[in-house]
């Protein structure tokens, strides 16, 4: 079986966010790029696979849309441990713009696992993975919080709003996972990073495609008014406020 | 023309997000002087079906089949385009929650429709379709135009108020083409009981590594028992194992937006506060003046939560009893 993730190349989390352009356009101005935190717990885990020899897992791919400021970033995913990588040449526009090349590729290359992150950590769109599925038509399953391989099938646990489920799901299958996936993100190793200078980087094409959304304008987050502190001597003070005052009580 | 929504139930009841999907659904109906059509599937009975009135659906189209009785994407993604088609839907919207965030993006792409994810208010404009919502885990907002004539949101729950409009509604039987396979299959479910659902929660108490330890949380659970709330953590809390991971509360866990947020021994990291900011209440207890909670709190008190939570628990208790 063959694994792909798709990979995001997102501002580091800690990123003092800022707005360029008259507010039109993202501020990469001094960003730290990394891996979005979710594709690489998913990498994570499509890599423990790969070692248990009992789940038959050949190769784990990485594909990514991005121009040519996003290799680092796939860099490391090679040096974490994937075999290969694929990047199609492209500035992502929209969730749909992205789903269709990635699964241009998946056709023509041919995957049985896809794994994506529940969302990616800058746009927060969380589409791009059900989206993939349905260009496919591959079924999909969704908050994955764990995924094993039993007998040729994939057994994942999906989180529903007040519960858990086990789902089995043939394969090919999109899988859109979120933490739990695997426990902490691996860190590449000094040998990892020297064997990622080798392994193949493949740069496709973009295919000719629509985006249909358009972020026209940004906005920082106005801040909130300042937070009325009352004395830790007097709690009851607050929890008058939050009656009379907020109404939340 | 209609606006579609797509309700969800729990067990044949409603839940309270369609409800609040129904009231925001109407809203755009007027906006676009058409009508809401509510979608539910599954088995829910014609009088519960008939509550979705009373918040502006004039048409209930109900889908009962054996084969719905799991949840499978693909599956239900056909049948509701095949509904949205049918009912020449010009905005279908959902839950942000784990179901719409699985449905929305795959019907997206069946009717090559603009999806804007975790809105929470209404659109500010109809033409060009602008809706404004949260990027960078709540660190930007953006205005996002949905280009294509027929339009998909999500809304985030506890976003957008309920409202009655008493009103009557039709309820139409659809028999759907279900001749598609699942390719999914529910094996077991387990269902949180006797808890309030973190997501769906109007009041949550959550904890920092300020508690100390896990043995310490008791405070924590008693103050939301005293408001039927649920409780959180942050991420360090959880990866120590001091509570679930299902509690994680931040830009990798768990995204809320209650009405009342405690946040109890929490600094407020940058991640912790992308999952909690859009609380419309968010009270801060810290004993560090110089914790970045007090930046995003609303109400404070500088102290050790050992001590300032019993006291809290006794005013609580005072103010109910009056």
């Amino acid at each position: 079986m063959k694994i792909a993730i798709c990979l995001g190349s997102v501002p580091d989390t800690t990123t003092k966010v800022k707005f360029t352009n008259n507010n039109t356009e993202f501020d990469t101005t001094g960003v730290q790029w990394v891996i979005n935190p979710w594709d690489e717990l998913s990498l994570t885990r499509a890599l423990e696979l790969k070692e248990d020899t009992s789940a038959g897992i050949e190769k784990v791919s990485v594909i990514n849309v991005g121009e040519r400021g996003t290799e680092p970033t796939i860099r490391k995913a090679l040096a974490i441990g994937a075999d290969d990588a694929i990047r199609i040449d492209a500035i992502p526009k929209d969730a749909y713009f992205i789903a269709a090349q990635i699964a241009e590729v998946i056709k023509k290359e041919g995957f049985d696992i896809v794994l994506c992150g529940i969302e990616s950590s800058d746009y927060n769109g969380a589409s791009v993975g059900g989206m993939l599925a349905e260009f496919l038509n591959f079924p999909s399953v969704s908050a994955v919080s764990k995924l094993e391989i039993e007998n040729g099938k994939v057994k994942f646990n999906r989180d529903i709003d007040g519960g858990k489920e086990i789902v089995i799901s043939q394969i090919p299958v999109v899988a859109i996972v979120q933490k739990g996936i695997s426990k902490e993100p691996r860190i590449p190793s000094m040998r990892g990073i020297m064997m990622a200078r080798k392994k193949p980087l493949n740069v496709v094409p973009a295919i000719e495609t629509d985006a249909l959304t358009e972020f026209v304008s940004f906005e920082m987050p106005t801040s909130k008014g300042k937070c009325k502190l009352v004395d830790s001597e007097n709690v009851k003070e607050l929890v008058e406020l939050l009656h009379n005052e907020a109404k939340v009580i | 023309m209609s606006v579609l929504v797509y309700t969800e139930n729990w067990d044949g009841k409603f839940k309270k997000l369609s409800f609040e999907l129904v009231s925001y659904a109407n809203k755009i109906s007027e906006m676009l002087n058409t009508t809401t059509i509510a979608l539910s599937m599954g088995n829910v009975d014609d009088d519960e079906l008939t509550k979705l009135a009373n918040y502006g659906a004039t048409k209930i189209v109900s889908v009962k089949d054996e084969k719905l009785n799991n949840l499978d994407n693909q599956l239900y993604a056909s049948v509701i385009a095949q509904v949205a088609e049918k009912e020449n839907s010009s905005v279908v919207v959902f839950s942000n929650n784990n179901v719409g965030k699985a449905l929305a993006p795959r019907l997206s792409v069946k009717l090559k429709a603009g999806l804007a994810s975790a809105i929470t208010k209404l659109p500010i404009n109809i033409a060009p379709f602008t809706v404004y919502k949260k990027v960078f885990s709540g660190n930007g907002f953006t205005n996002v135009v949905i280009k294509t004539e027929k339009k998909i949101l999500t809304l985030s729950q506890n976003s957008y108020e309920i409202i009655e409009t008493g009103g009557t509604a039709d309820i139409e039987n659809f028999s759907a083409d279900l001749g598609m396979t699942a390719g999914t299959e529910v094996t077991d479910v387990n269902k949180q009981t006797g808890k309030i659902i973190l997501t769906d929660a109007e009041i949550v108490v959550s904890g920092g590594r300020g508690m100390k330890s896990g043995e310490q949380w008791g405070p924590i659970e008693e103050l939301a028992e005293l408001f039927g709330a649920a409780t959180a953590c942050t991420r360090p809390v959880s990866d120590e194992g001091w509570r679930p991971h299902e509690e994680h509360t931040g830009q990798t866990g768990k995204i809320i937006a209650p009405n009342l947020y405690f946040a109890c021994g929490i600094s407020g990291a940058i991640q912790h506060l992308a999952g909690v900011s859009s609380s419309k209440v968010i009270v801060a207890i810290n004993k560090d003046n110089e914790a970045p909670i007090f930046e995003a709190a609303d109400y404070g008190i500088i102290g050790d939560v050992h001590k300032v939570l019993p006291d809290m628990i006794e005013a609580i208790k005072e103010l109910k009893s009056q």
